[in-house]
Formats: C-alpha cells, structure tokens, sequence
C-alpha cells in the first residue's frame, strides 16, 4: 500500500469524523433537522472501501455521509444540503439520507433498509452489458441481511455472474435490536456463501478493509463475478438523534472505543514510518478549517426558492403537460 | 425500438425463452438473446429494482411484471424509489424507465389475479401513469413510454390482449393528449382501456334512448391528465361521465369527478357520474364477476337512468 494512499485516508477519515461531529452540534443548535444518522466508528469501512474501490458506481444506505466525502463530494455541498439550503448537492431536498453525484459515480443515500441492493445489481447488469470495466459496489447494514431484497439480490447477481461487490457493515445493531435478537445466523457472511465467496474481515483496521476491497474489486472486474465482504464494526452513536442508544453496554463501547478506527490509523501510520506527528498535526487543523469553512457556507447559503417545490419532478418534456 | 437502440432491454418473469405469459414478448427472445430479454427470478420488488440500477447505468429498460397484482410486491420500489429519485436528488438522477404490466377483471380468475389498480399509481407524485387502451396506443405509447427521460407505469387490459385491432397509422402520437374518439354535443364520457370499449358499445343504445348525442374521450396517459380536453368537451356538452373498472371508493375516477367538480362547476347541467366497479373483491363465479364491474349493457343503463333523473 502506498504512503499517499495512507496519507489521503487519514485525511478522509478525519474529514469524516469532524464533519460528523460538527453536524451533531449542528444538529443540536437546530440548523439541522430530521433524521441524522452518524457513521462515527465505521469510518474505517467507509474511507477504506471506497478508496480501494476507486471509479466503479458506488451504493449505500442512510449513515452516508462519510461515504459520499470520500468519494469526493465537498464537505460544503453536503453540510449545505443537510441544513436543507439551495446549495446543497440535492439542492435541499434530499437531506442527510438522499446524498446523490452521478457524476462521481454515487447513487446515494437510501432511506429504505436493503432497497439500494436491487439497485446495485440492476447497475453491475448494466455496466457489463455496456461493456465497461468497472464493477459496483453496494453497502448495507446487518438488518438488511433479513430482508427479502438482501437473498433476491444475491441470487440474481450470483445467477447473472455479475461484478457486484457486497459489503455488509456489520455493527451489530439494527437501530436498537442487537444482531443475535435479530438474525438466526450470527455470522452474516455465511448467509452469502451458497451464492459467491465470503469473508468476514476487521472493519476498524484500514489497512485490512483496503487490502479486502482491492482484492475483491480485482476478483469481481476479472471474473465478472460479485463477492461478498462482512466487515465487523461499530457506531459510537446511537441510531440516529432521536434514539438515546442506551441499549448498549458500556463495557461494549469501551471495546470498540479502544480500537478507534481514526486513532488506530493515526496509530499505525506513524509506527509503520507513513507519515509522522507533523502530518497529522497539518491535516488535523486542515481538517477543521474545511468543516469551519461548511458550516459557514451552509450557514450563509440560501434556502430554496418557493418555485423549486414543482422542479425535478419530471423531466421536460413531461413537465410541459403537467398543470 | 429495440432494433433502433441496443440500450432497450427487457426483464420480468417469462418474458424470455418462454415468449411471456400473454405472448406479448413472443419472439424477442430469438431475435434479440437472452442478455436484452432477460428471464428473472419470481421477485417482483427485485426486478423494479434492478430496472432502476439498469436505468442508473445507462440503460433503457422495460421491466414487465406479469399482471398488476403482482406488482404490489414492488411498490416500494416504485413508490419510494422510481417516483422519488429524480427529486431527492434535486435532478441529478433520471430514470428512463418502463414498468410495463396487465390489469383488469379477466375470466374467474378470483379476487388476488383480477383487478385494476390505477388508483395506487396515479396518486404518486413522479410517476407518468399511462394506458394503452388498443392497438394504436399500444404500438405509439409504448415506444412514447421508453423514449421518456422518466420513469413510467404502463398499464395495459388483460382481456384486451386476444383482441384483433389494425394500428392507425399516426402521424406524431403525445400519449399526453386524450383523444376525442367519437364527437358528439350532449354528454361527455371518458374512459380507457377495457371500459372504453364497452362504452363504445353503450353509446348507441344511450343515444336512442335520451336522443341525445355522446362524446366519447381515450385517455392514453392518466397522470399527467389531459385536463384540457376534457374541459373544452364539458364545456360543449355540459355533462360529465367517467367509465373505470376499478372498485368505485377512491378510485382513479373520483379522482377526475372532483377535478371536473372544482374546475368547471359552473359549465354543468347535471352532477358528474362515476360508472366503476363494485367495492368488492373480485368473485370467481361468473354471474357475480360480472356484477362486480361494468358492462356494456350496465353503462347504458346508469347513463340513461342518470340522463332521465337530470331531464337531458
């Protein structure tokens, strides 16, 4: 793995963390509204997936904030877009769980648990029509494991031999319903096996999600086959901000706090001679410039025009009849 | 279309090596191989949804779901999905998009495989809602559907399919525009799909009995509805039926009724009438499957009964 890859996912992994932060205190002063699921905890899965990815179509669930920064979208469009403002990357209609940029190859943000998974694989069937080399990675959570769209999606990709990797953020909770309340097999990778290879890897450690991810994406755009990655991680928050999380234990926290996916990176890269102190000093204060500089833009950013309500509906030539 | 566009494809249950359960595919799989029309598993929610990713990935799919009954398995897909990706993402996201899919009371085929459910879609923001009621708008409006930078439910007669109809040949066709099938001065009836055709057969019998004369109007597309037309014939004729299949309580049609009420109650010489179906499951026997929705003799009826109450 090279030093700049290192280096960027330290910076995207503290992009992340701020920002989240920032949009809880935001969210506190009420300059954000509904529902805001933060991913502090996962930031590893979500920085080292999409960086081993690279190009390919990227879907995900609700928590995708730090997803949607380390594809590339700016911290000012997205900070814009959760306080609802014109600005914002869906211009302030989609919120927190509806963060979309075609042209970076992000299909959201969707707030329907598992209903992105169809979608990925509807995508990969696409792409390898077309003829492009990319394949398409999709993210859910433990709980869409339940679901019927999960089993529907797997067999279809598995039948269709199509370049779908699956990645399956296990952090143990589906909102407030611990995995082993909520699903028969506990090892979720093993509900995959029948279909493709799986494999269960430490979703806090960066450097083993990169090493998955990349080997993945190369079994899946050579042989035109999807694969399946279970990555054992934790939200530090609860659900979303409505829910008091106290359902967890504190000794469970302290397990998962210990192996900071942020800390651990910061950790490991200067013990393995990547970057040094000074590195992470220069990045850190970058870092809360760029989340200050948001939040000042979200801030200052117009709300929507009143005719927006009837925009983006249809597309021309249907809204010329629509009344 | 898909001679012209290698991006249009096709996926449902059938539609492939087995021709389809209506036929309506037959031979497209010889011609254009399974990669374009592509047999999936029976998992309706699943194939809205690949439709979806296909569209996100730059095709033209047509995604059909072997009759509307099934297609409540998918809702979540059309409602939560189809319908609203364009606008949460603040129009970053189109779907060109087809579902294509039968409805109506067919044969005793009891209440889970026999009814029309127009009124679920056409309630959605997002969603074109449009009819092919025969041959001519089958053959334009479907190539019109897949055209369409948006997402559309296309909506089509299950006993509609066995029947002989020569396409008209059309200059241009906008499924946005209804058509004025049969002029007249005194009452204005809209309909489509199966129910156009027994108001078709209707209309001689009403005009003899009320000596009046009946216009008639084929909606090809349900939302957007083509207000225009259907105000410029009340205004004519100043009376309003609306002829649909569906169960009568929150139907498509007092849809239409409460929009023709809103917009033109001063143009009216009588109340609007709604012909629908019963608010029943469909039954399996046959006597009362066909008290359960409207036939032919039954809109003459209640049209003549309805134009005699309100002196036309």
């Amino acid at each position: 793995m090279s030093k700049s890859i290192v280096e960027r996912a330290y910076y995207l992994m503290k992009l992340g963390r701020v920002f989240e932060e920032r949009a809880k205190e935001e969210y506190m002063k009420g300059n954000i509204s509904g529902f805001l699921h933060l991913a502090i905890g996962e930031e590893a899965v979500h920085v080292g997936a999409t960086l081993a990815f690279g190009k390919g179509d990227i879907f995900v669930h609700y928590r995708e904030h730090v997803w949607a920064l380390a594809k590339g979208m700016s911290p000012k469009s997205l900070m814009a877009e959760l306080f609802g403002k014109k600005t914002g990357v869906s211009k302030g209609k989609g919120g927190s769980m509806h963060l979309y940029e075609p042209l970076l190859n992000f299909y959201g943000g969707n707030a329907i648990v598992g209903a992105q998974i169809p979608h990925a694989v509807g995508a990969a069937y696409a792409r390898k029509y077309l003829g492009h080399t990319e394949g398409v990675l999709v993210a859910f959570g433990d709980g869409a494991t339940n679901a019927g769209n999960y089993y529907e999606s797997l067999n279809m990709a598995a039948l269709w031999e199509l370049p779908v990797l699956f990645v399956n953020e296990n952090n143990l909770y589906a909102i407030g319903t611990r995995i082993d309340r909520a699903s028969a097999v506990k090892e979720l990778y093993k509900k995959a096996k029948e279909f493709m290879p799986a494999e269960r890897v430490d979703g806090m450690d960066f450097f083993q999600v990169y090493d998955a991810v990349s080997k993945a994406k190369e079994y899946i755009e050579t042989e035109g086959k999807p694969y399946y990655i279970e990555f054992l991680t934790y939200r530090y928050e609860p659900h979303s901000m409505s829910d008091p999380g106290d359902y967890r234990s504190p000794r469970e926290l302290k397990v998962f706090h210990d192996k900071d996916p942020v800390e651990f990176l910061k950790r490991e890269g200067i013990k393995r001679g990547l970057f040094d102190e000074n590195f992470v000093k220069e990045i850190d204060e970058r870092v809360e410039e760029e989340i200050e500089e948001a939040v000042k833009f979200a801030l200052e950013s117009p709300e929507p025009e009143d005719a927006e309500l009837f925009t983006d509906i249809f597309c021309e030539v249907c809204t010329d009849v629509v009344p | 279309m898909m001679e012209r566009d290698e991006t249009v494809v096709i996926l449902g249950e059938d539609v492939g090596f087995y021709g389809g359960n209506y036929r309506v595919t037959e031979g497209l799989y010889a011609k254009y191989g399974e990669k374009r029309v592509i047999d999936t598993p029976i998992a309706e929610n699943s194939i809205v949804g690949n439709a979806i990713g296909m569209a996100l990935g730059g095709l033209r799919p047509v995604a059909e779901i072997m009759t509307v009954n099934f297609i409540l398995i998918a809702m979540d897909q059309i409602v939560n999905q189809m319908a609203k990706l364009r606008y949460m993402s603040g129009g970053k996201i189109e779907l060109p998009m087809v579902v294509r899919t039968p409805q109506g009371v067919s044969k005793q085929l009891a209440a889970q495989h026999s009814q029309s459910l127009e009124r679920f879609f056409t309630s959605v923001p997002g969603l074109i809602t449009m009819v092919a009621s025969d041959a001519t708008a089958a053959y334009y409006g479907l190539k019109k559907a897949i055209e369409l930078d948006d997402p559309v439910i296309f909506l089509e007669h299950e006993l509609l399919y066995p029947m002989k109809m020569e396409i008209q040949k059309r200059e241009s066709f906008d499924p946005f525009r209804a058509d004025i099938v049969k002029e007249g001065k005194d009452i204005t009836v809209v309909s489509y799909l199966k129910m156009l055709h027994d108001t078709l057969k209707a209309v001689p019998v009403i005009e003899k009995e009320l000596d009046v004369s009946v216009e008639v109007i084929n909606l090809h597309s349900l939302n957007p509805l083509d207000m225009e037309t259907i105000a410029n014939s009340v205004k004519k004729t100043k009376r309003f039926v609306i002829v649909t299949e569906e169960p009568k309580t929150g139907s498509f049609a007092a849809e239409v009724v409460s929009k023709v009420s809103e917009e033109l109650f001063y143009h009216l010489d009588a109340p609007p009438l709604r012909i629908c179906g019963e608010d029943v499951p469909t039954p399996y026997n046959r006597k009362l499957e066909l008290l359960s929705i409207p036939t032919p003799e039954k809109i003459a009826q209640q049209i003549v009964y309805w134009g005699r109450e309100h002196g036309i």
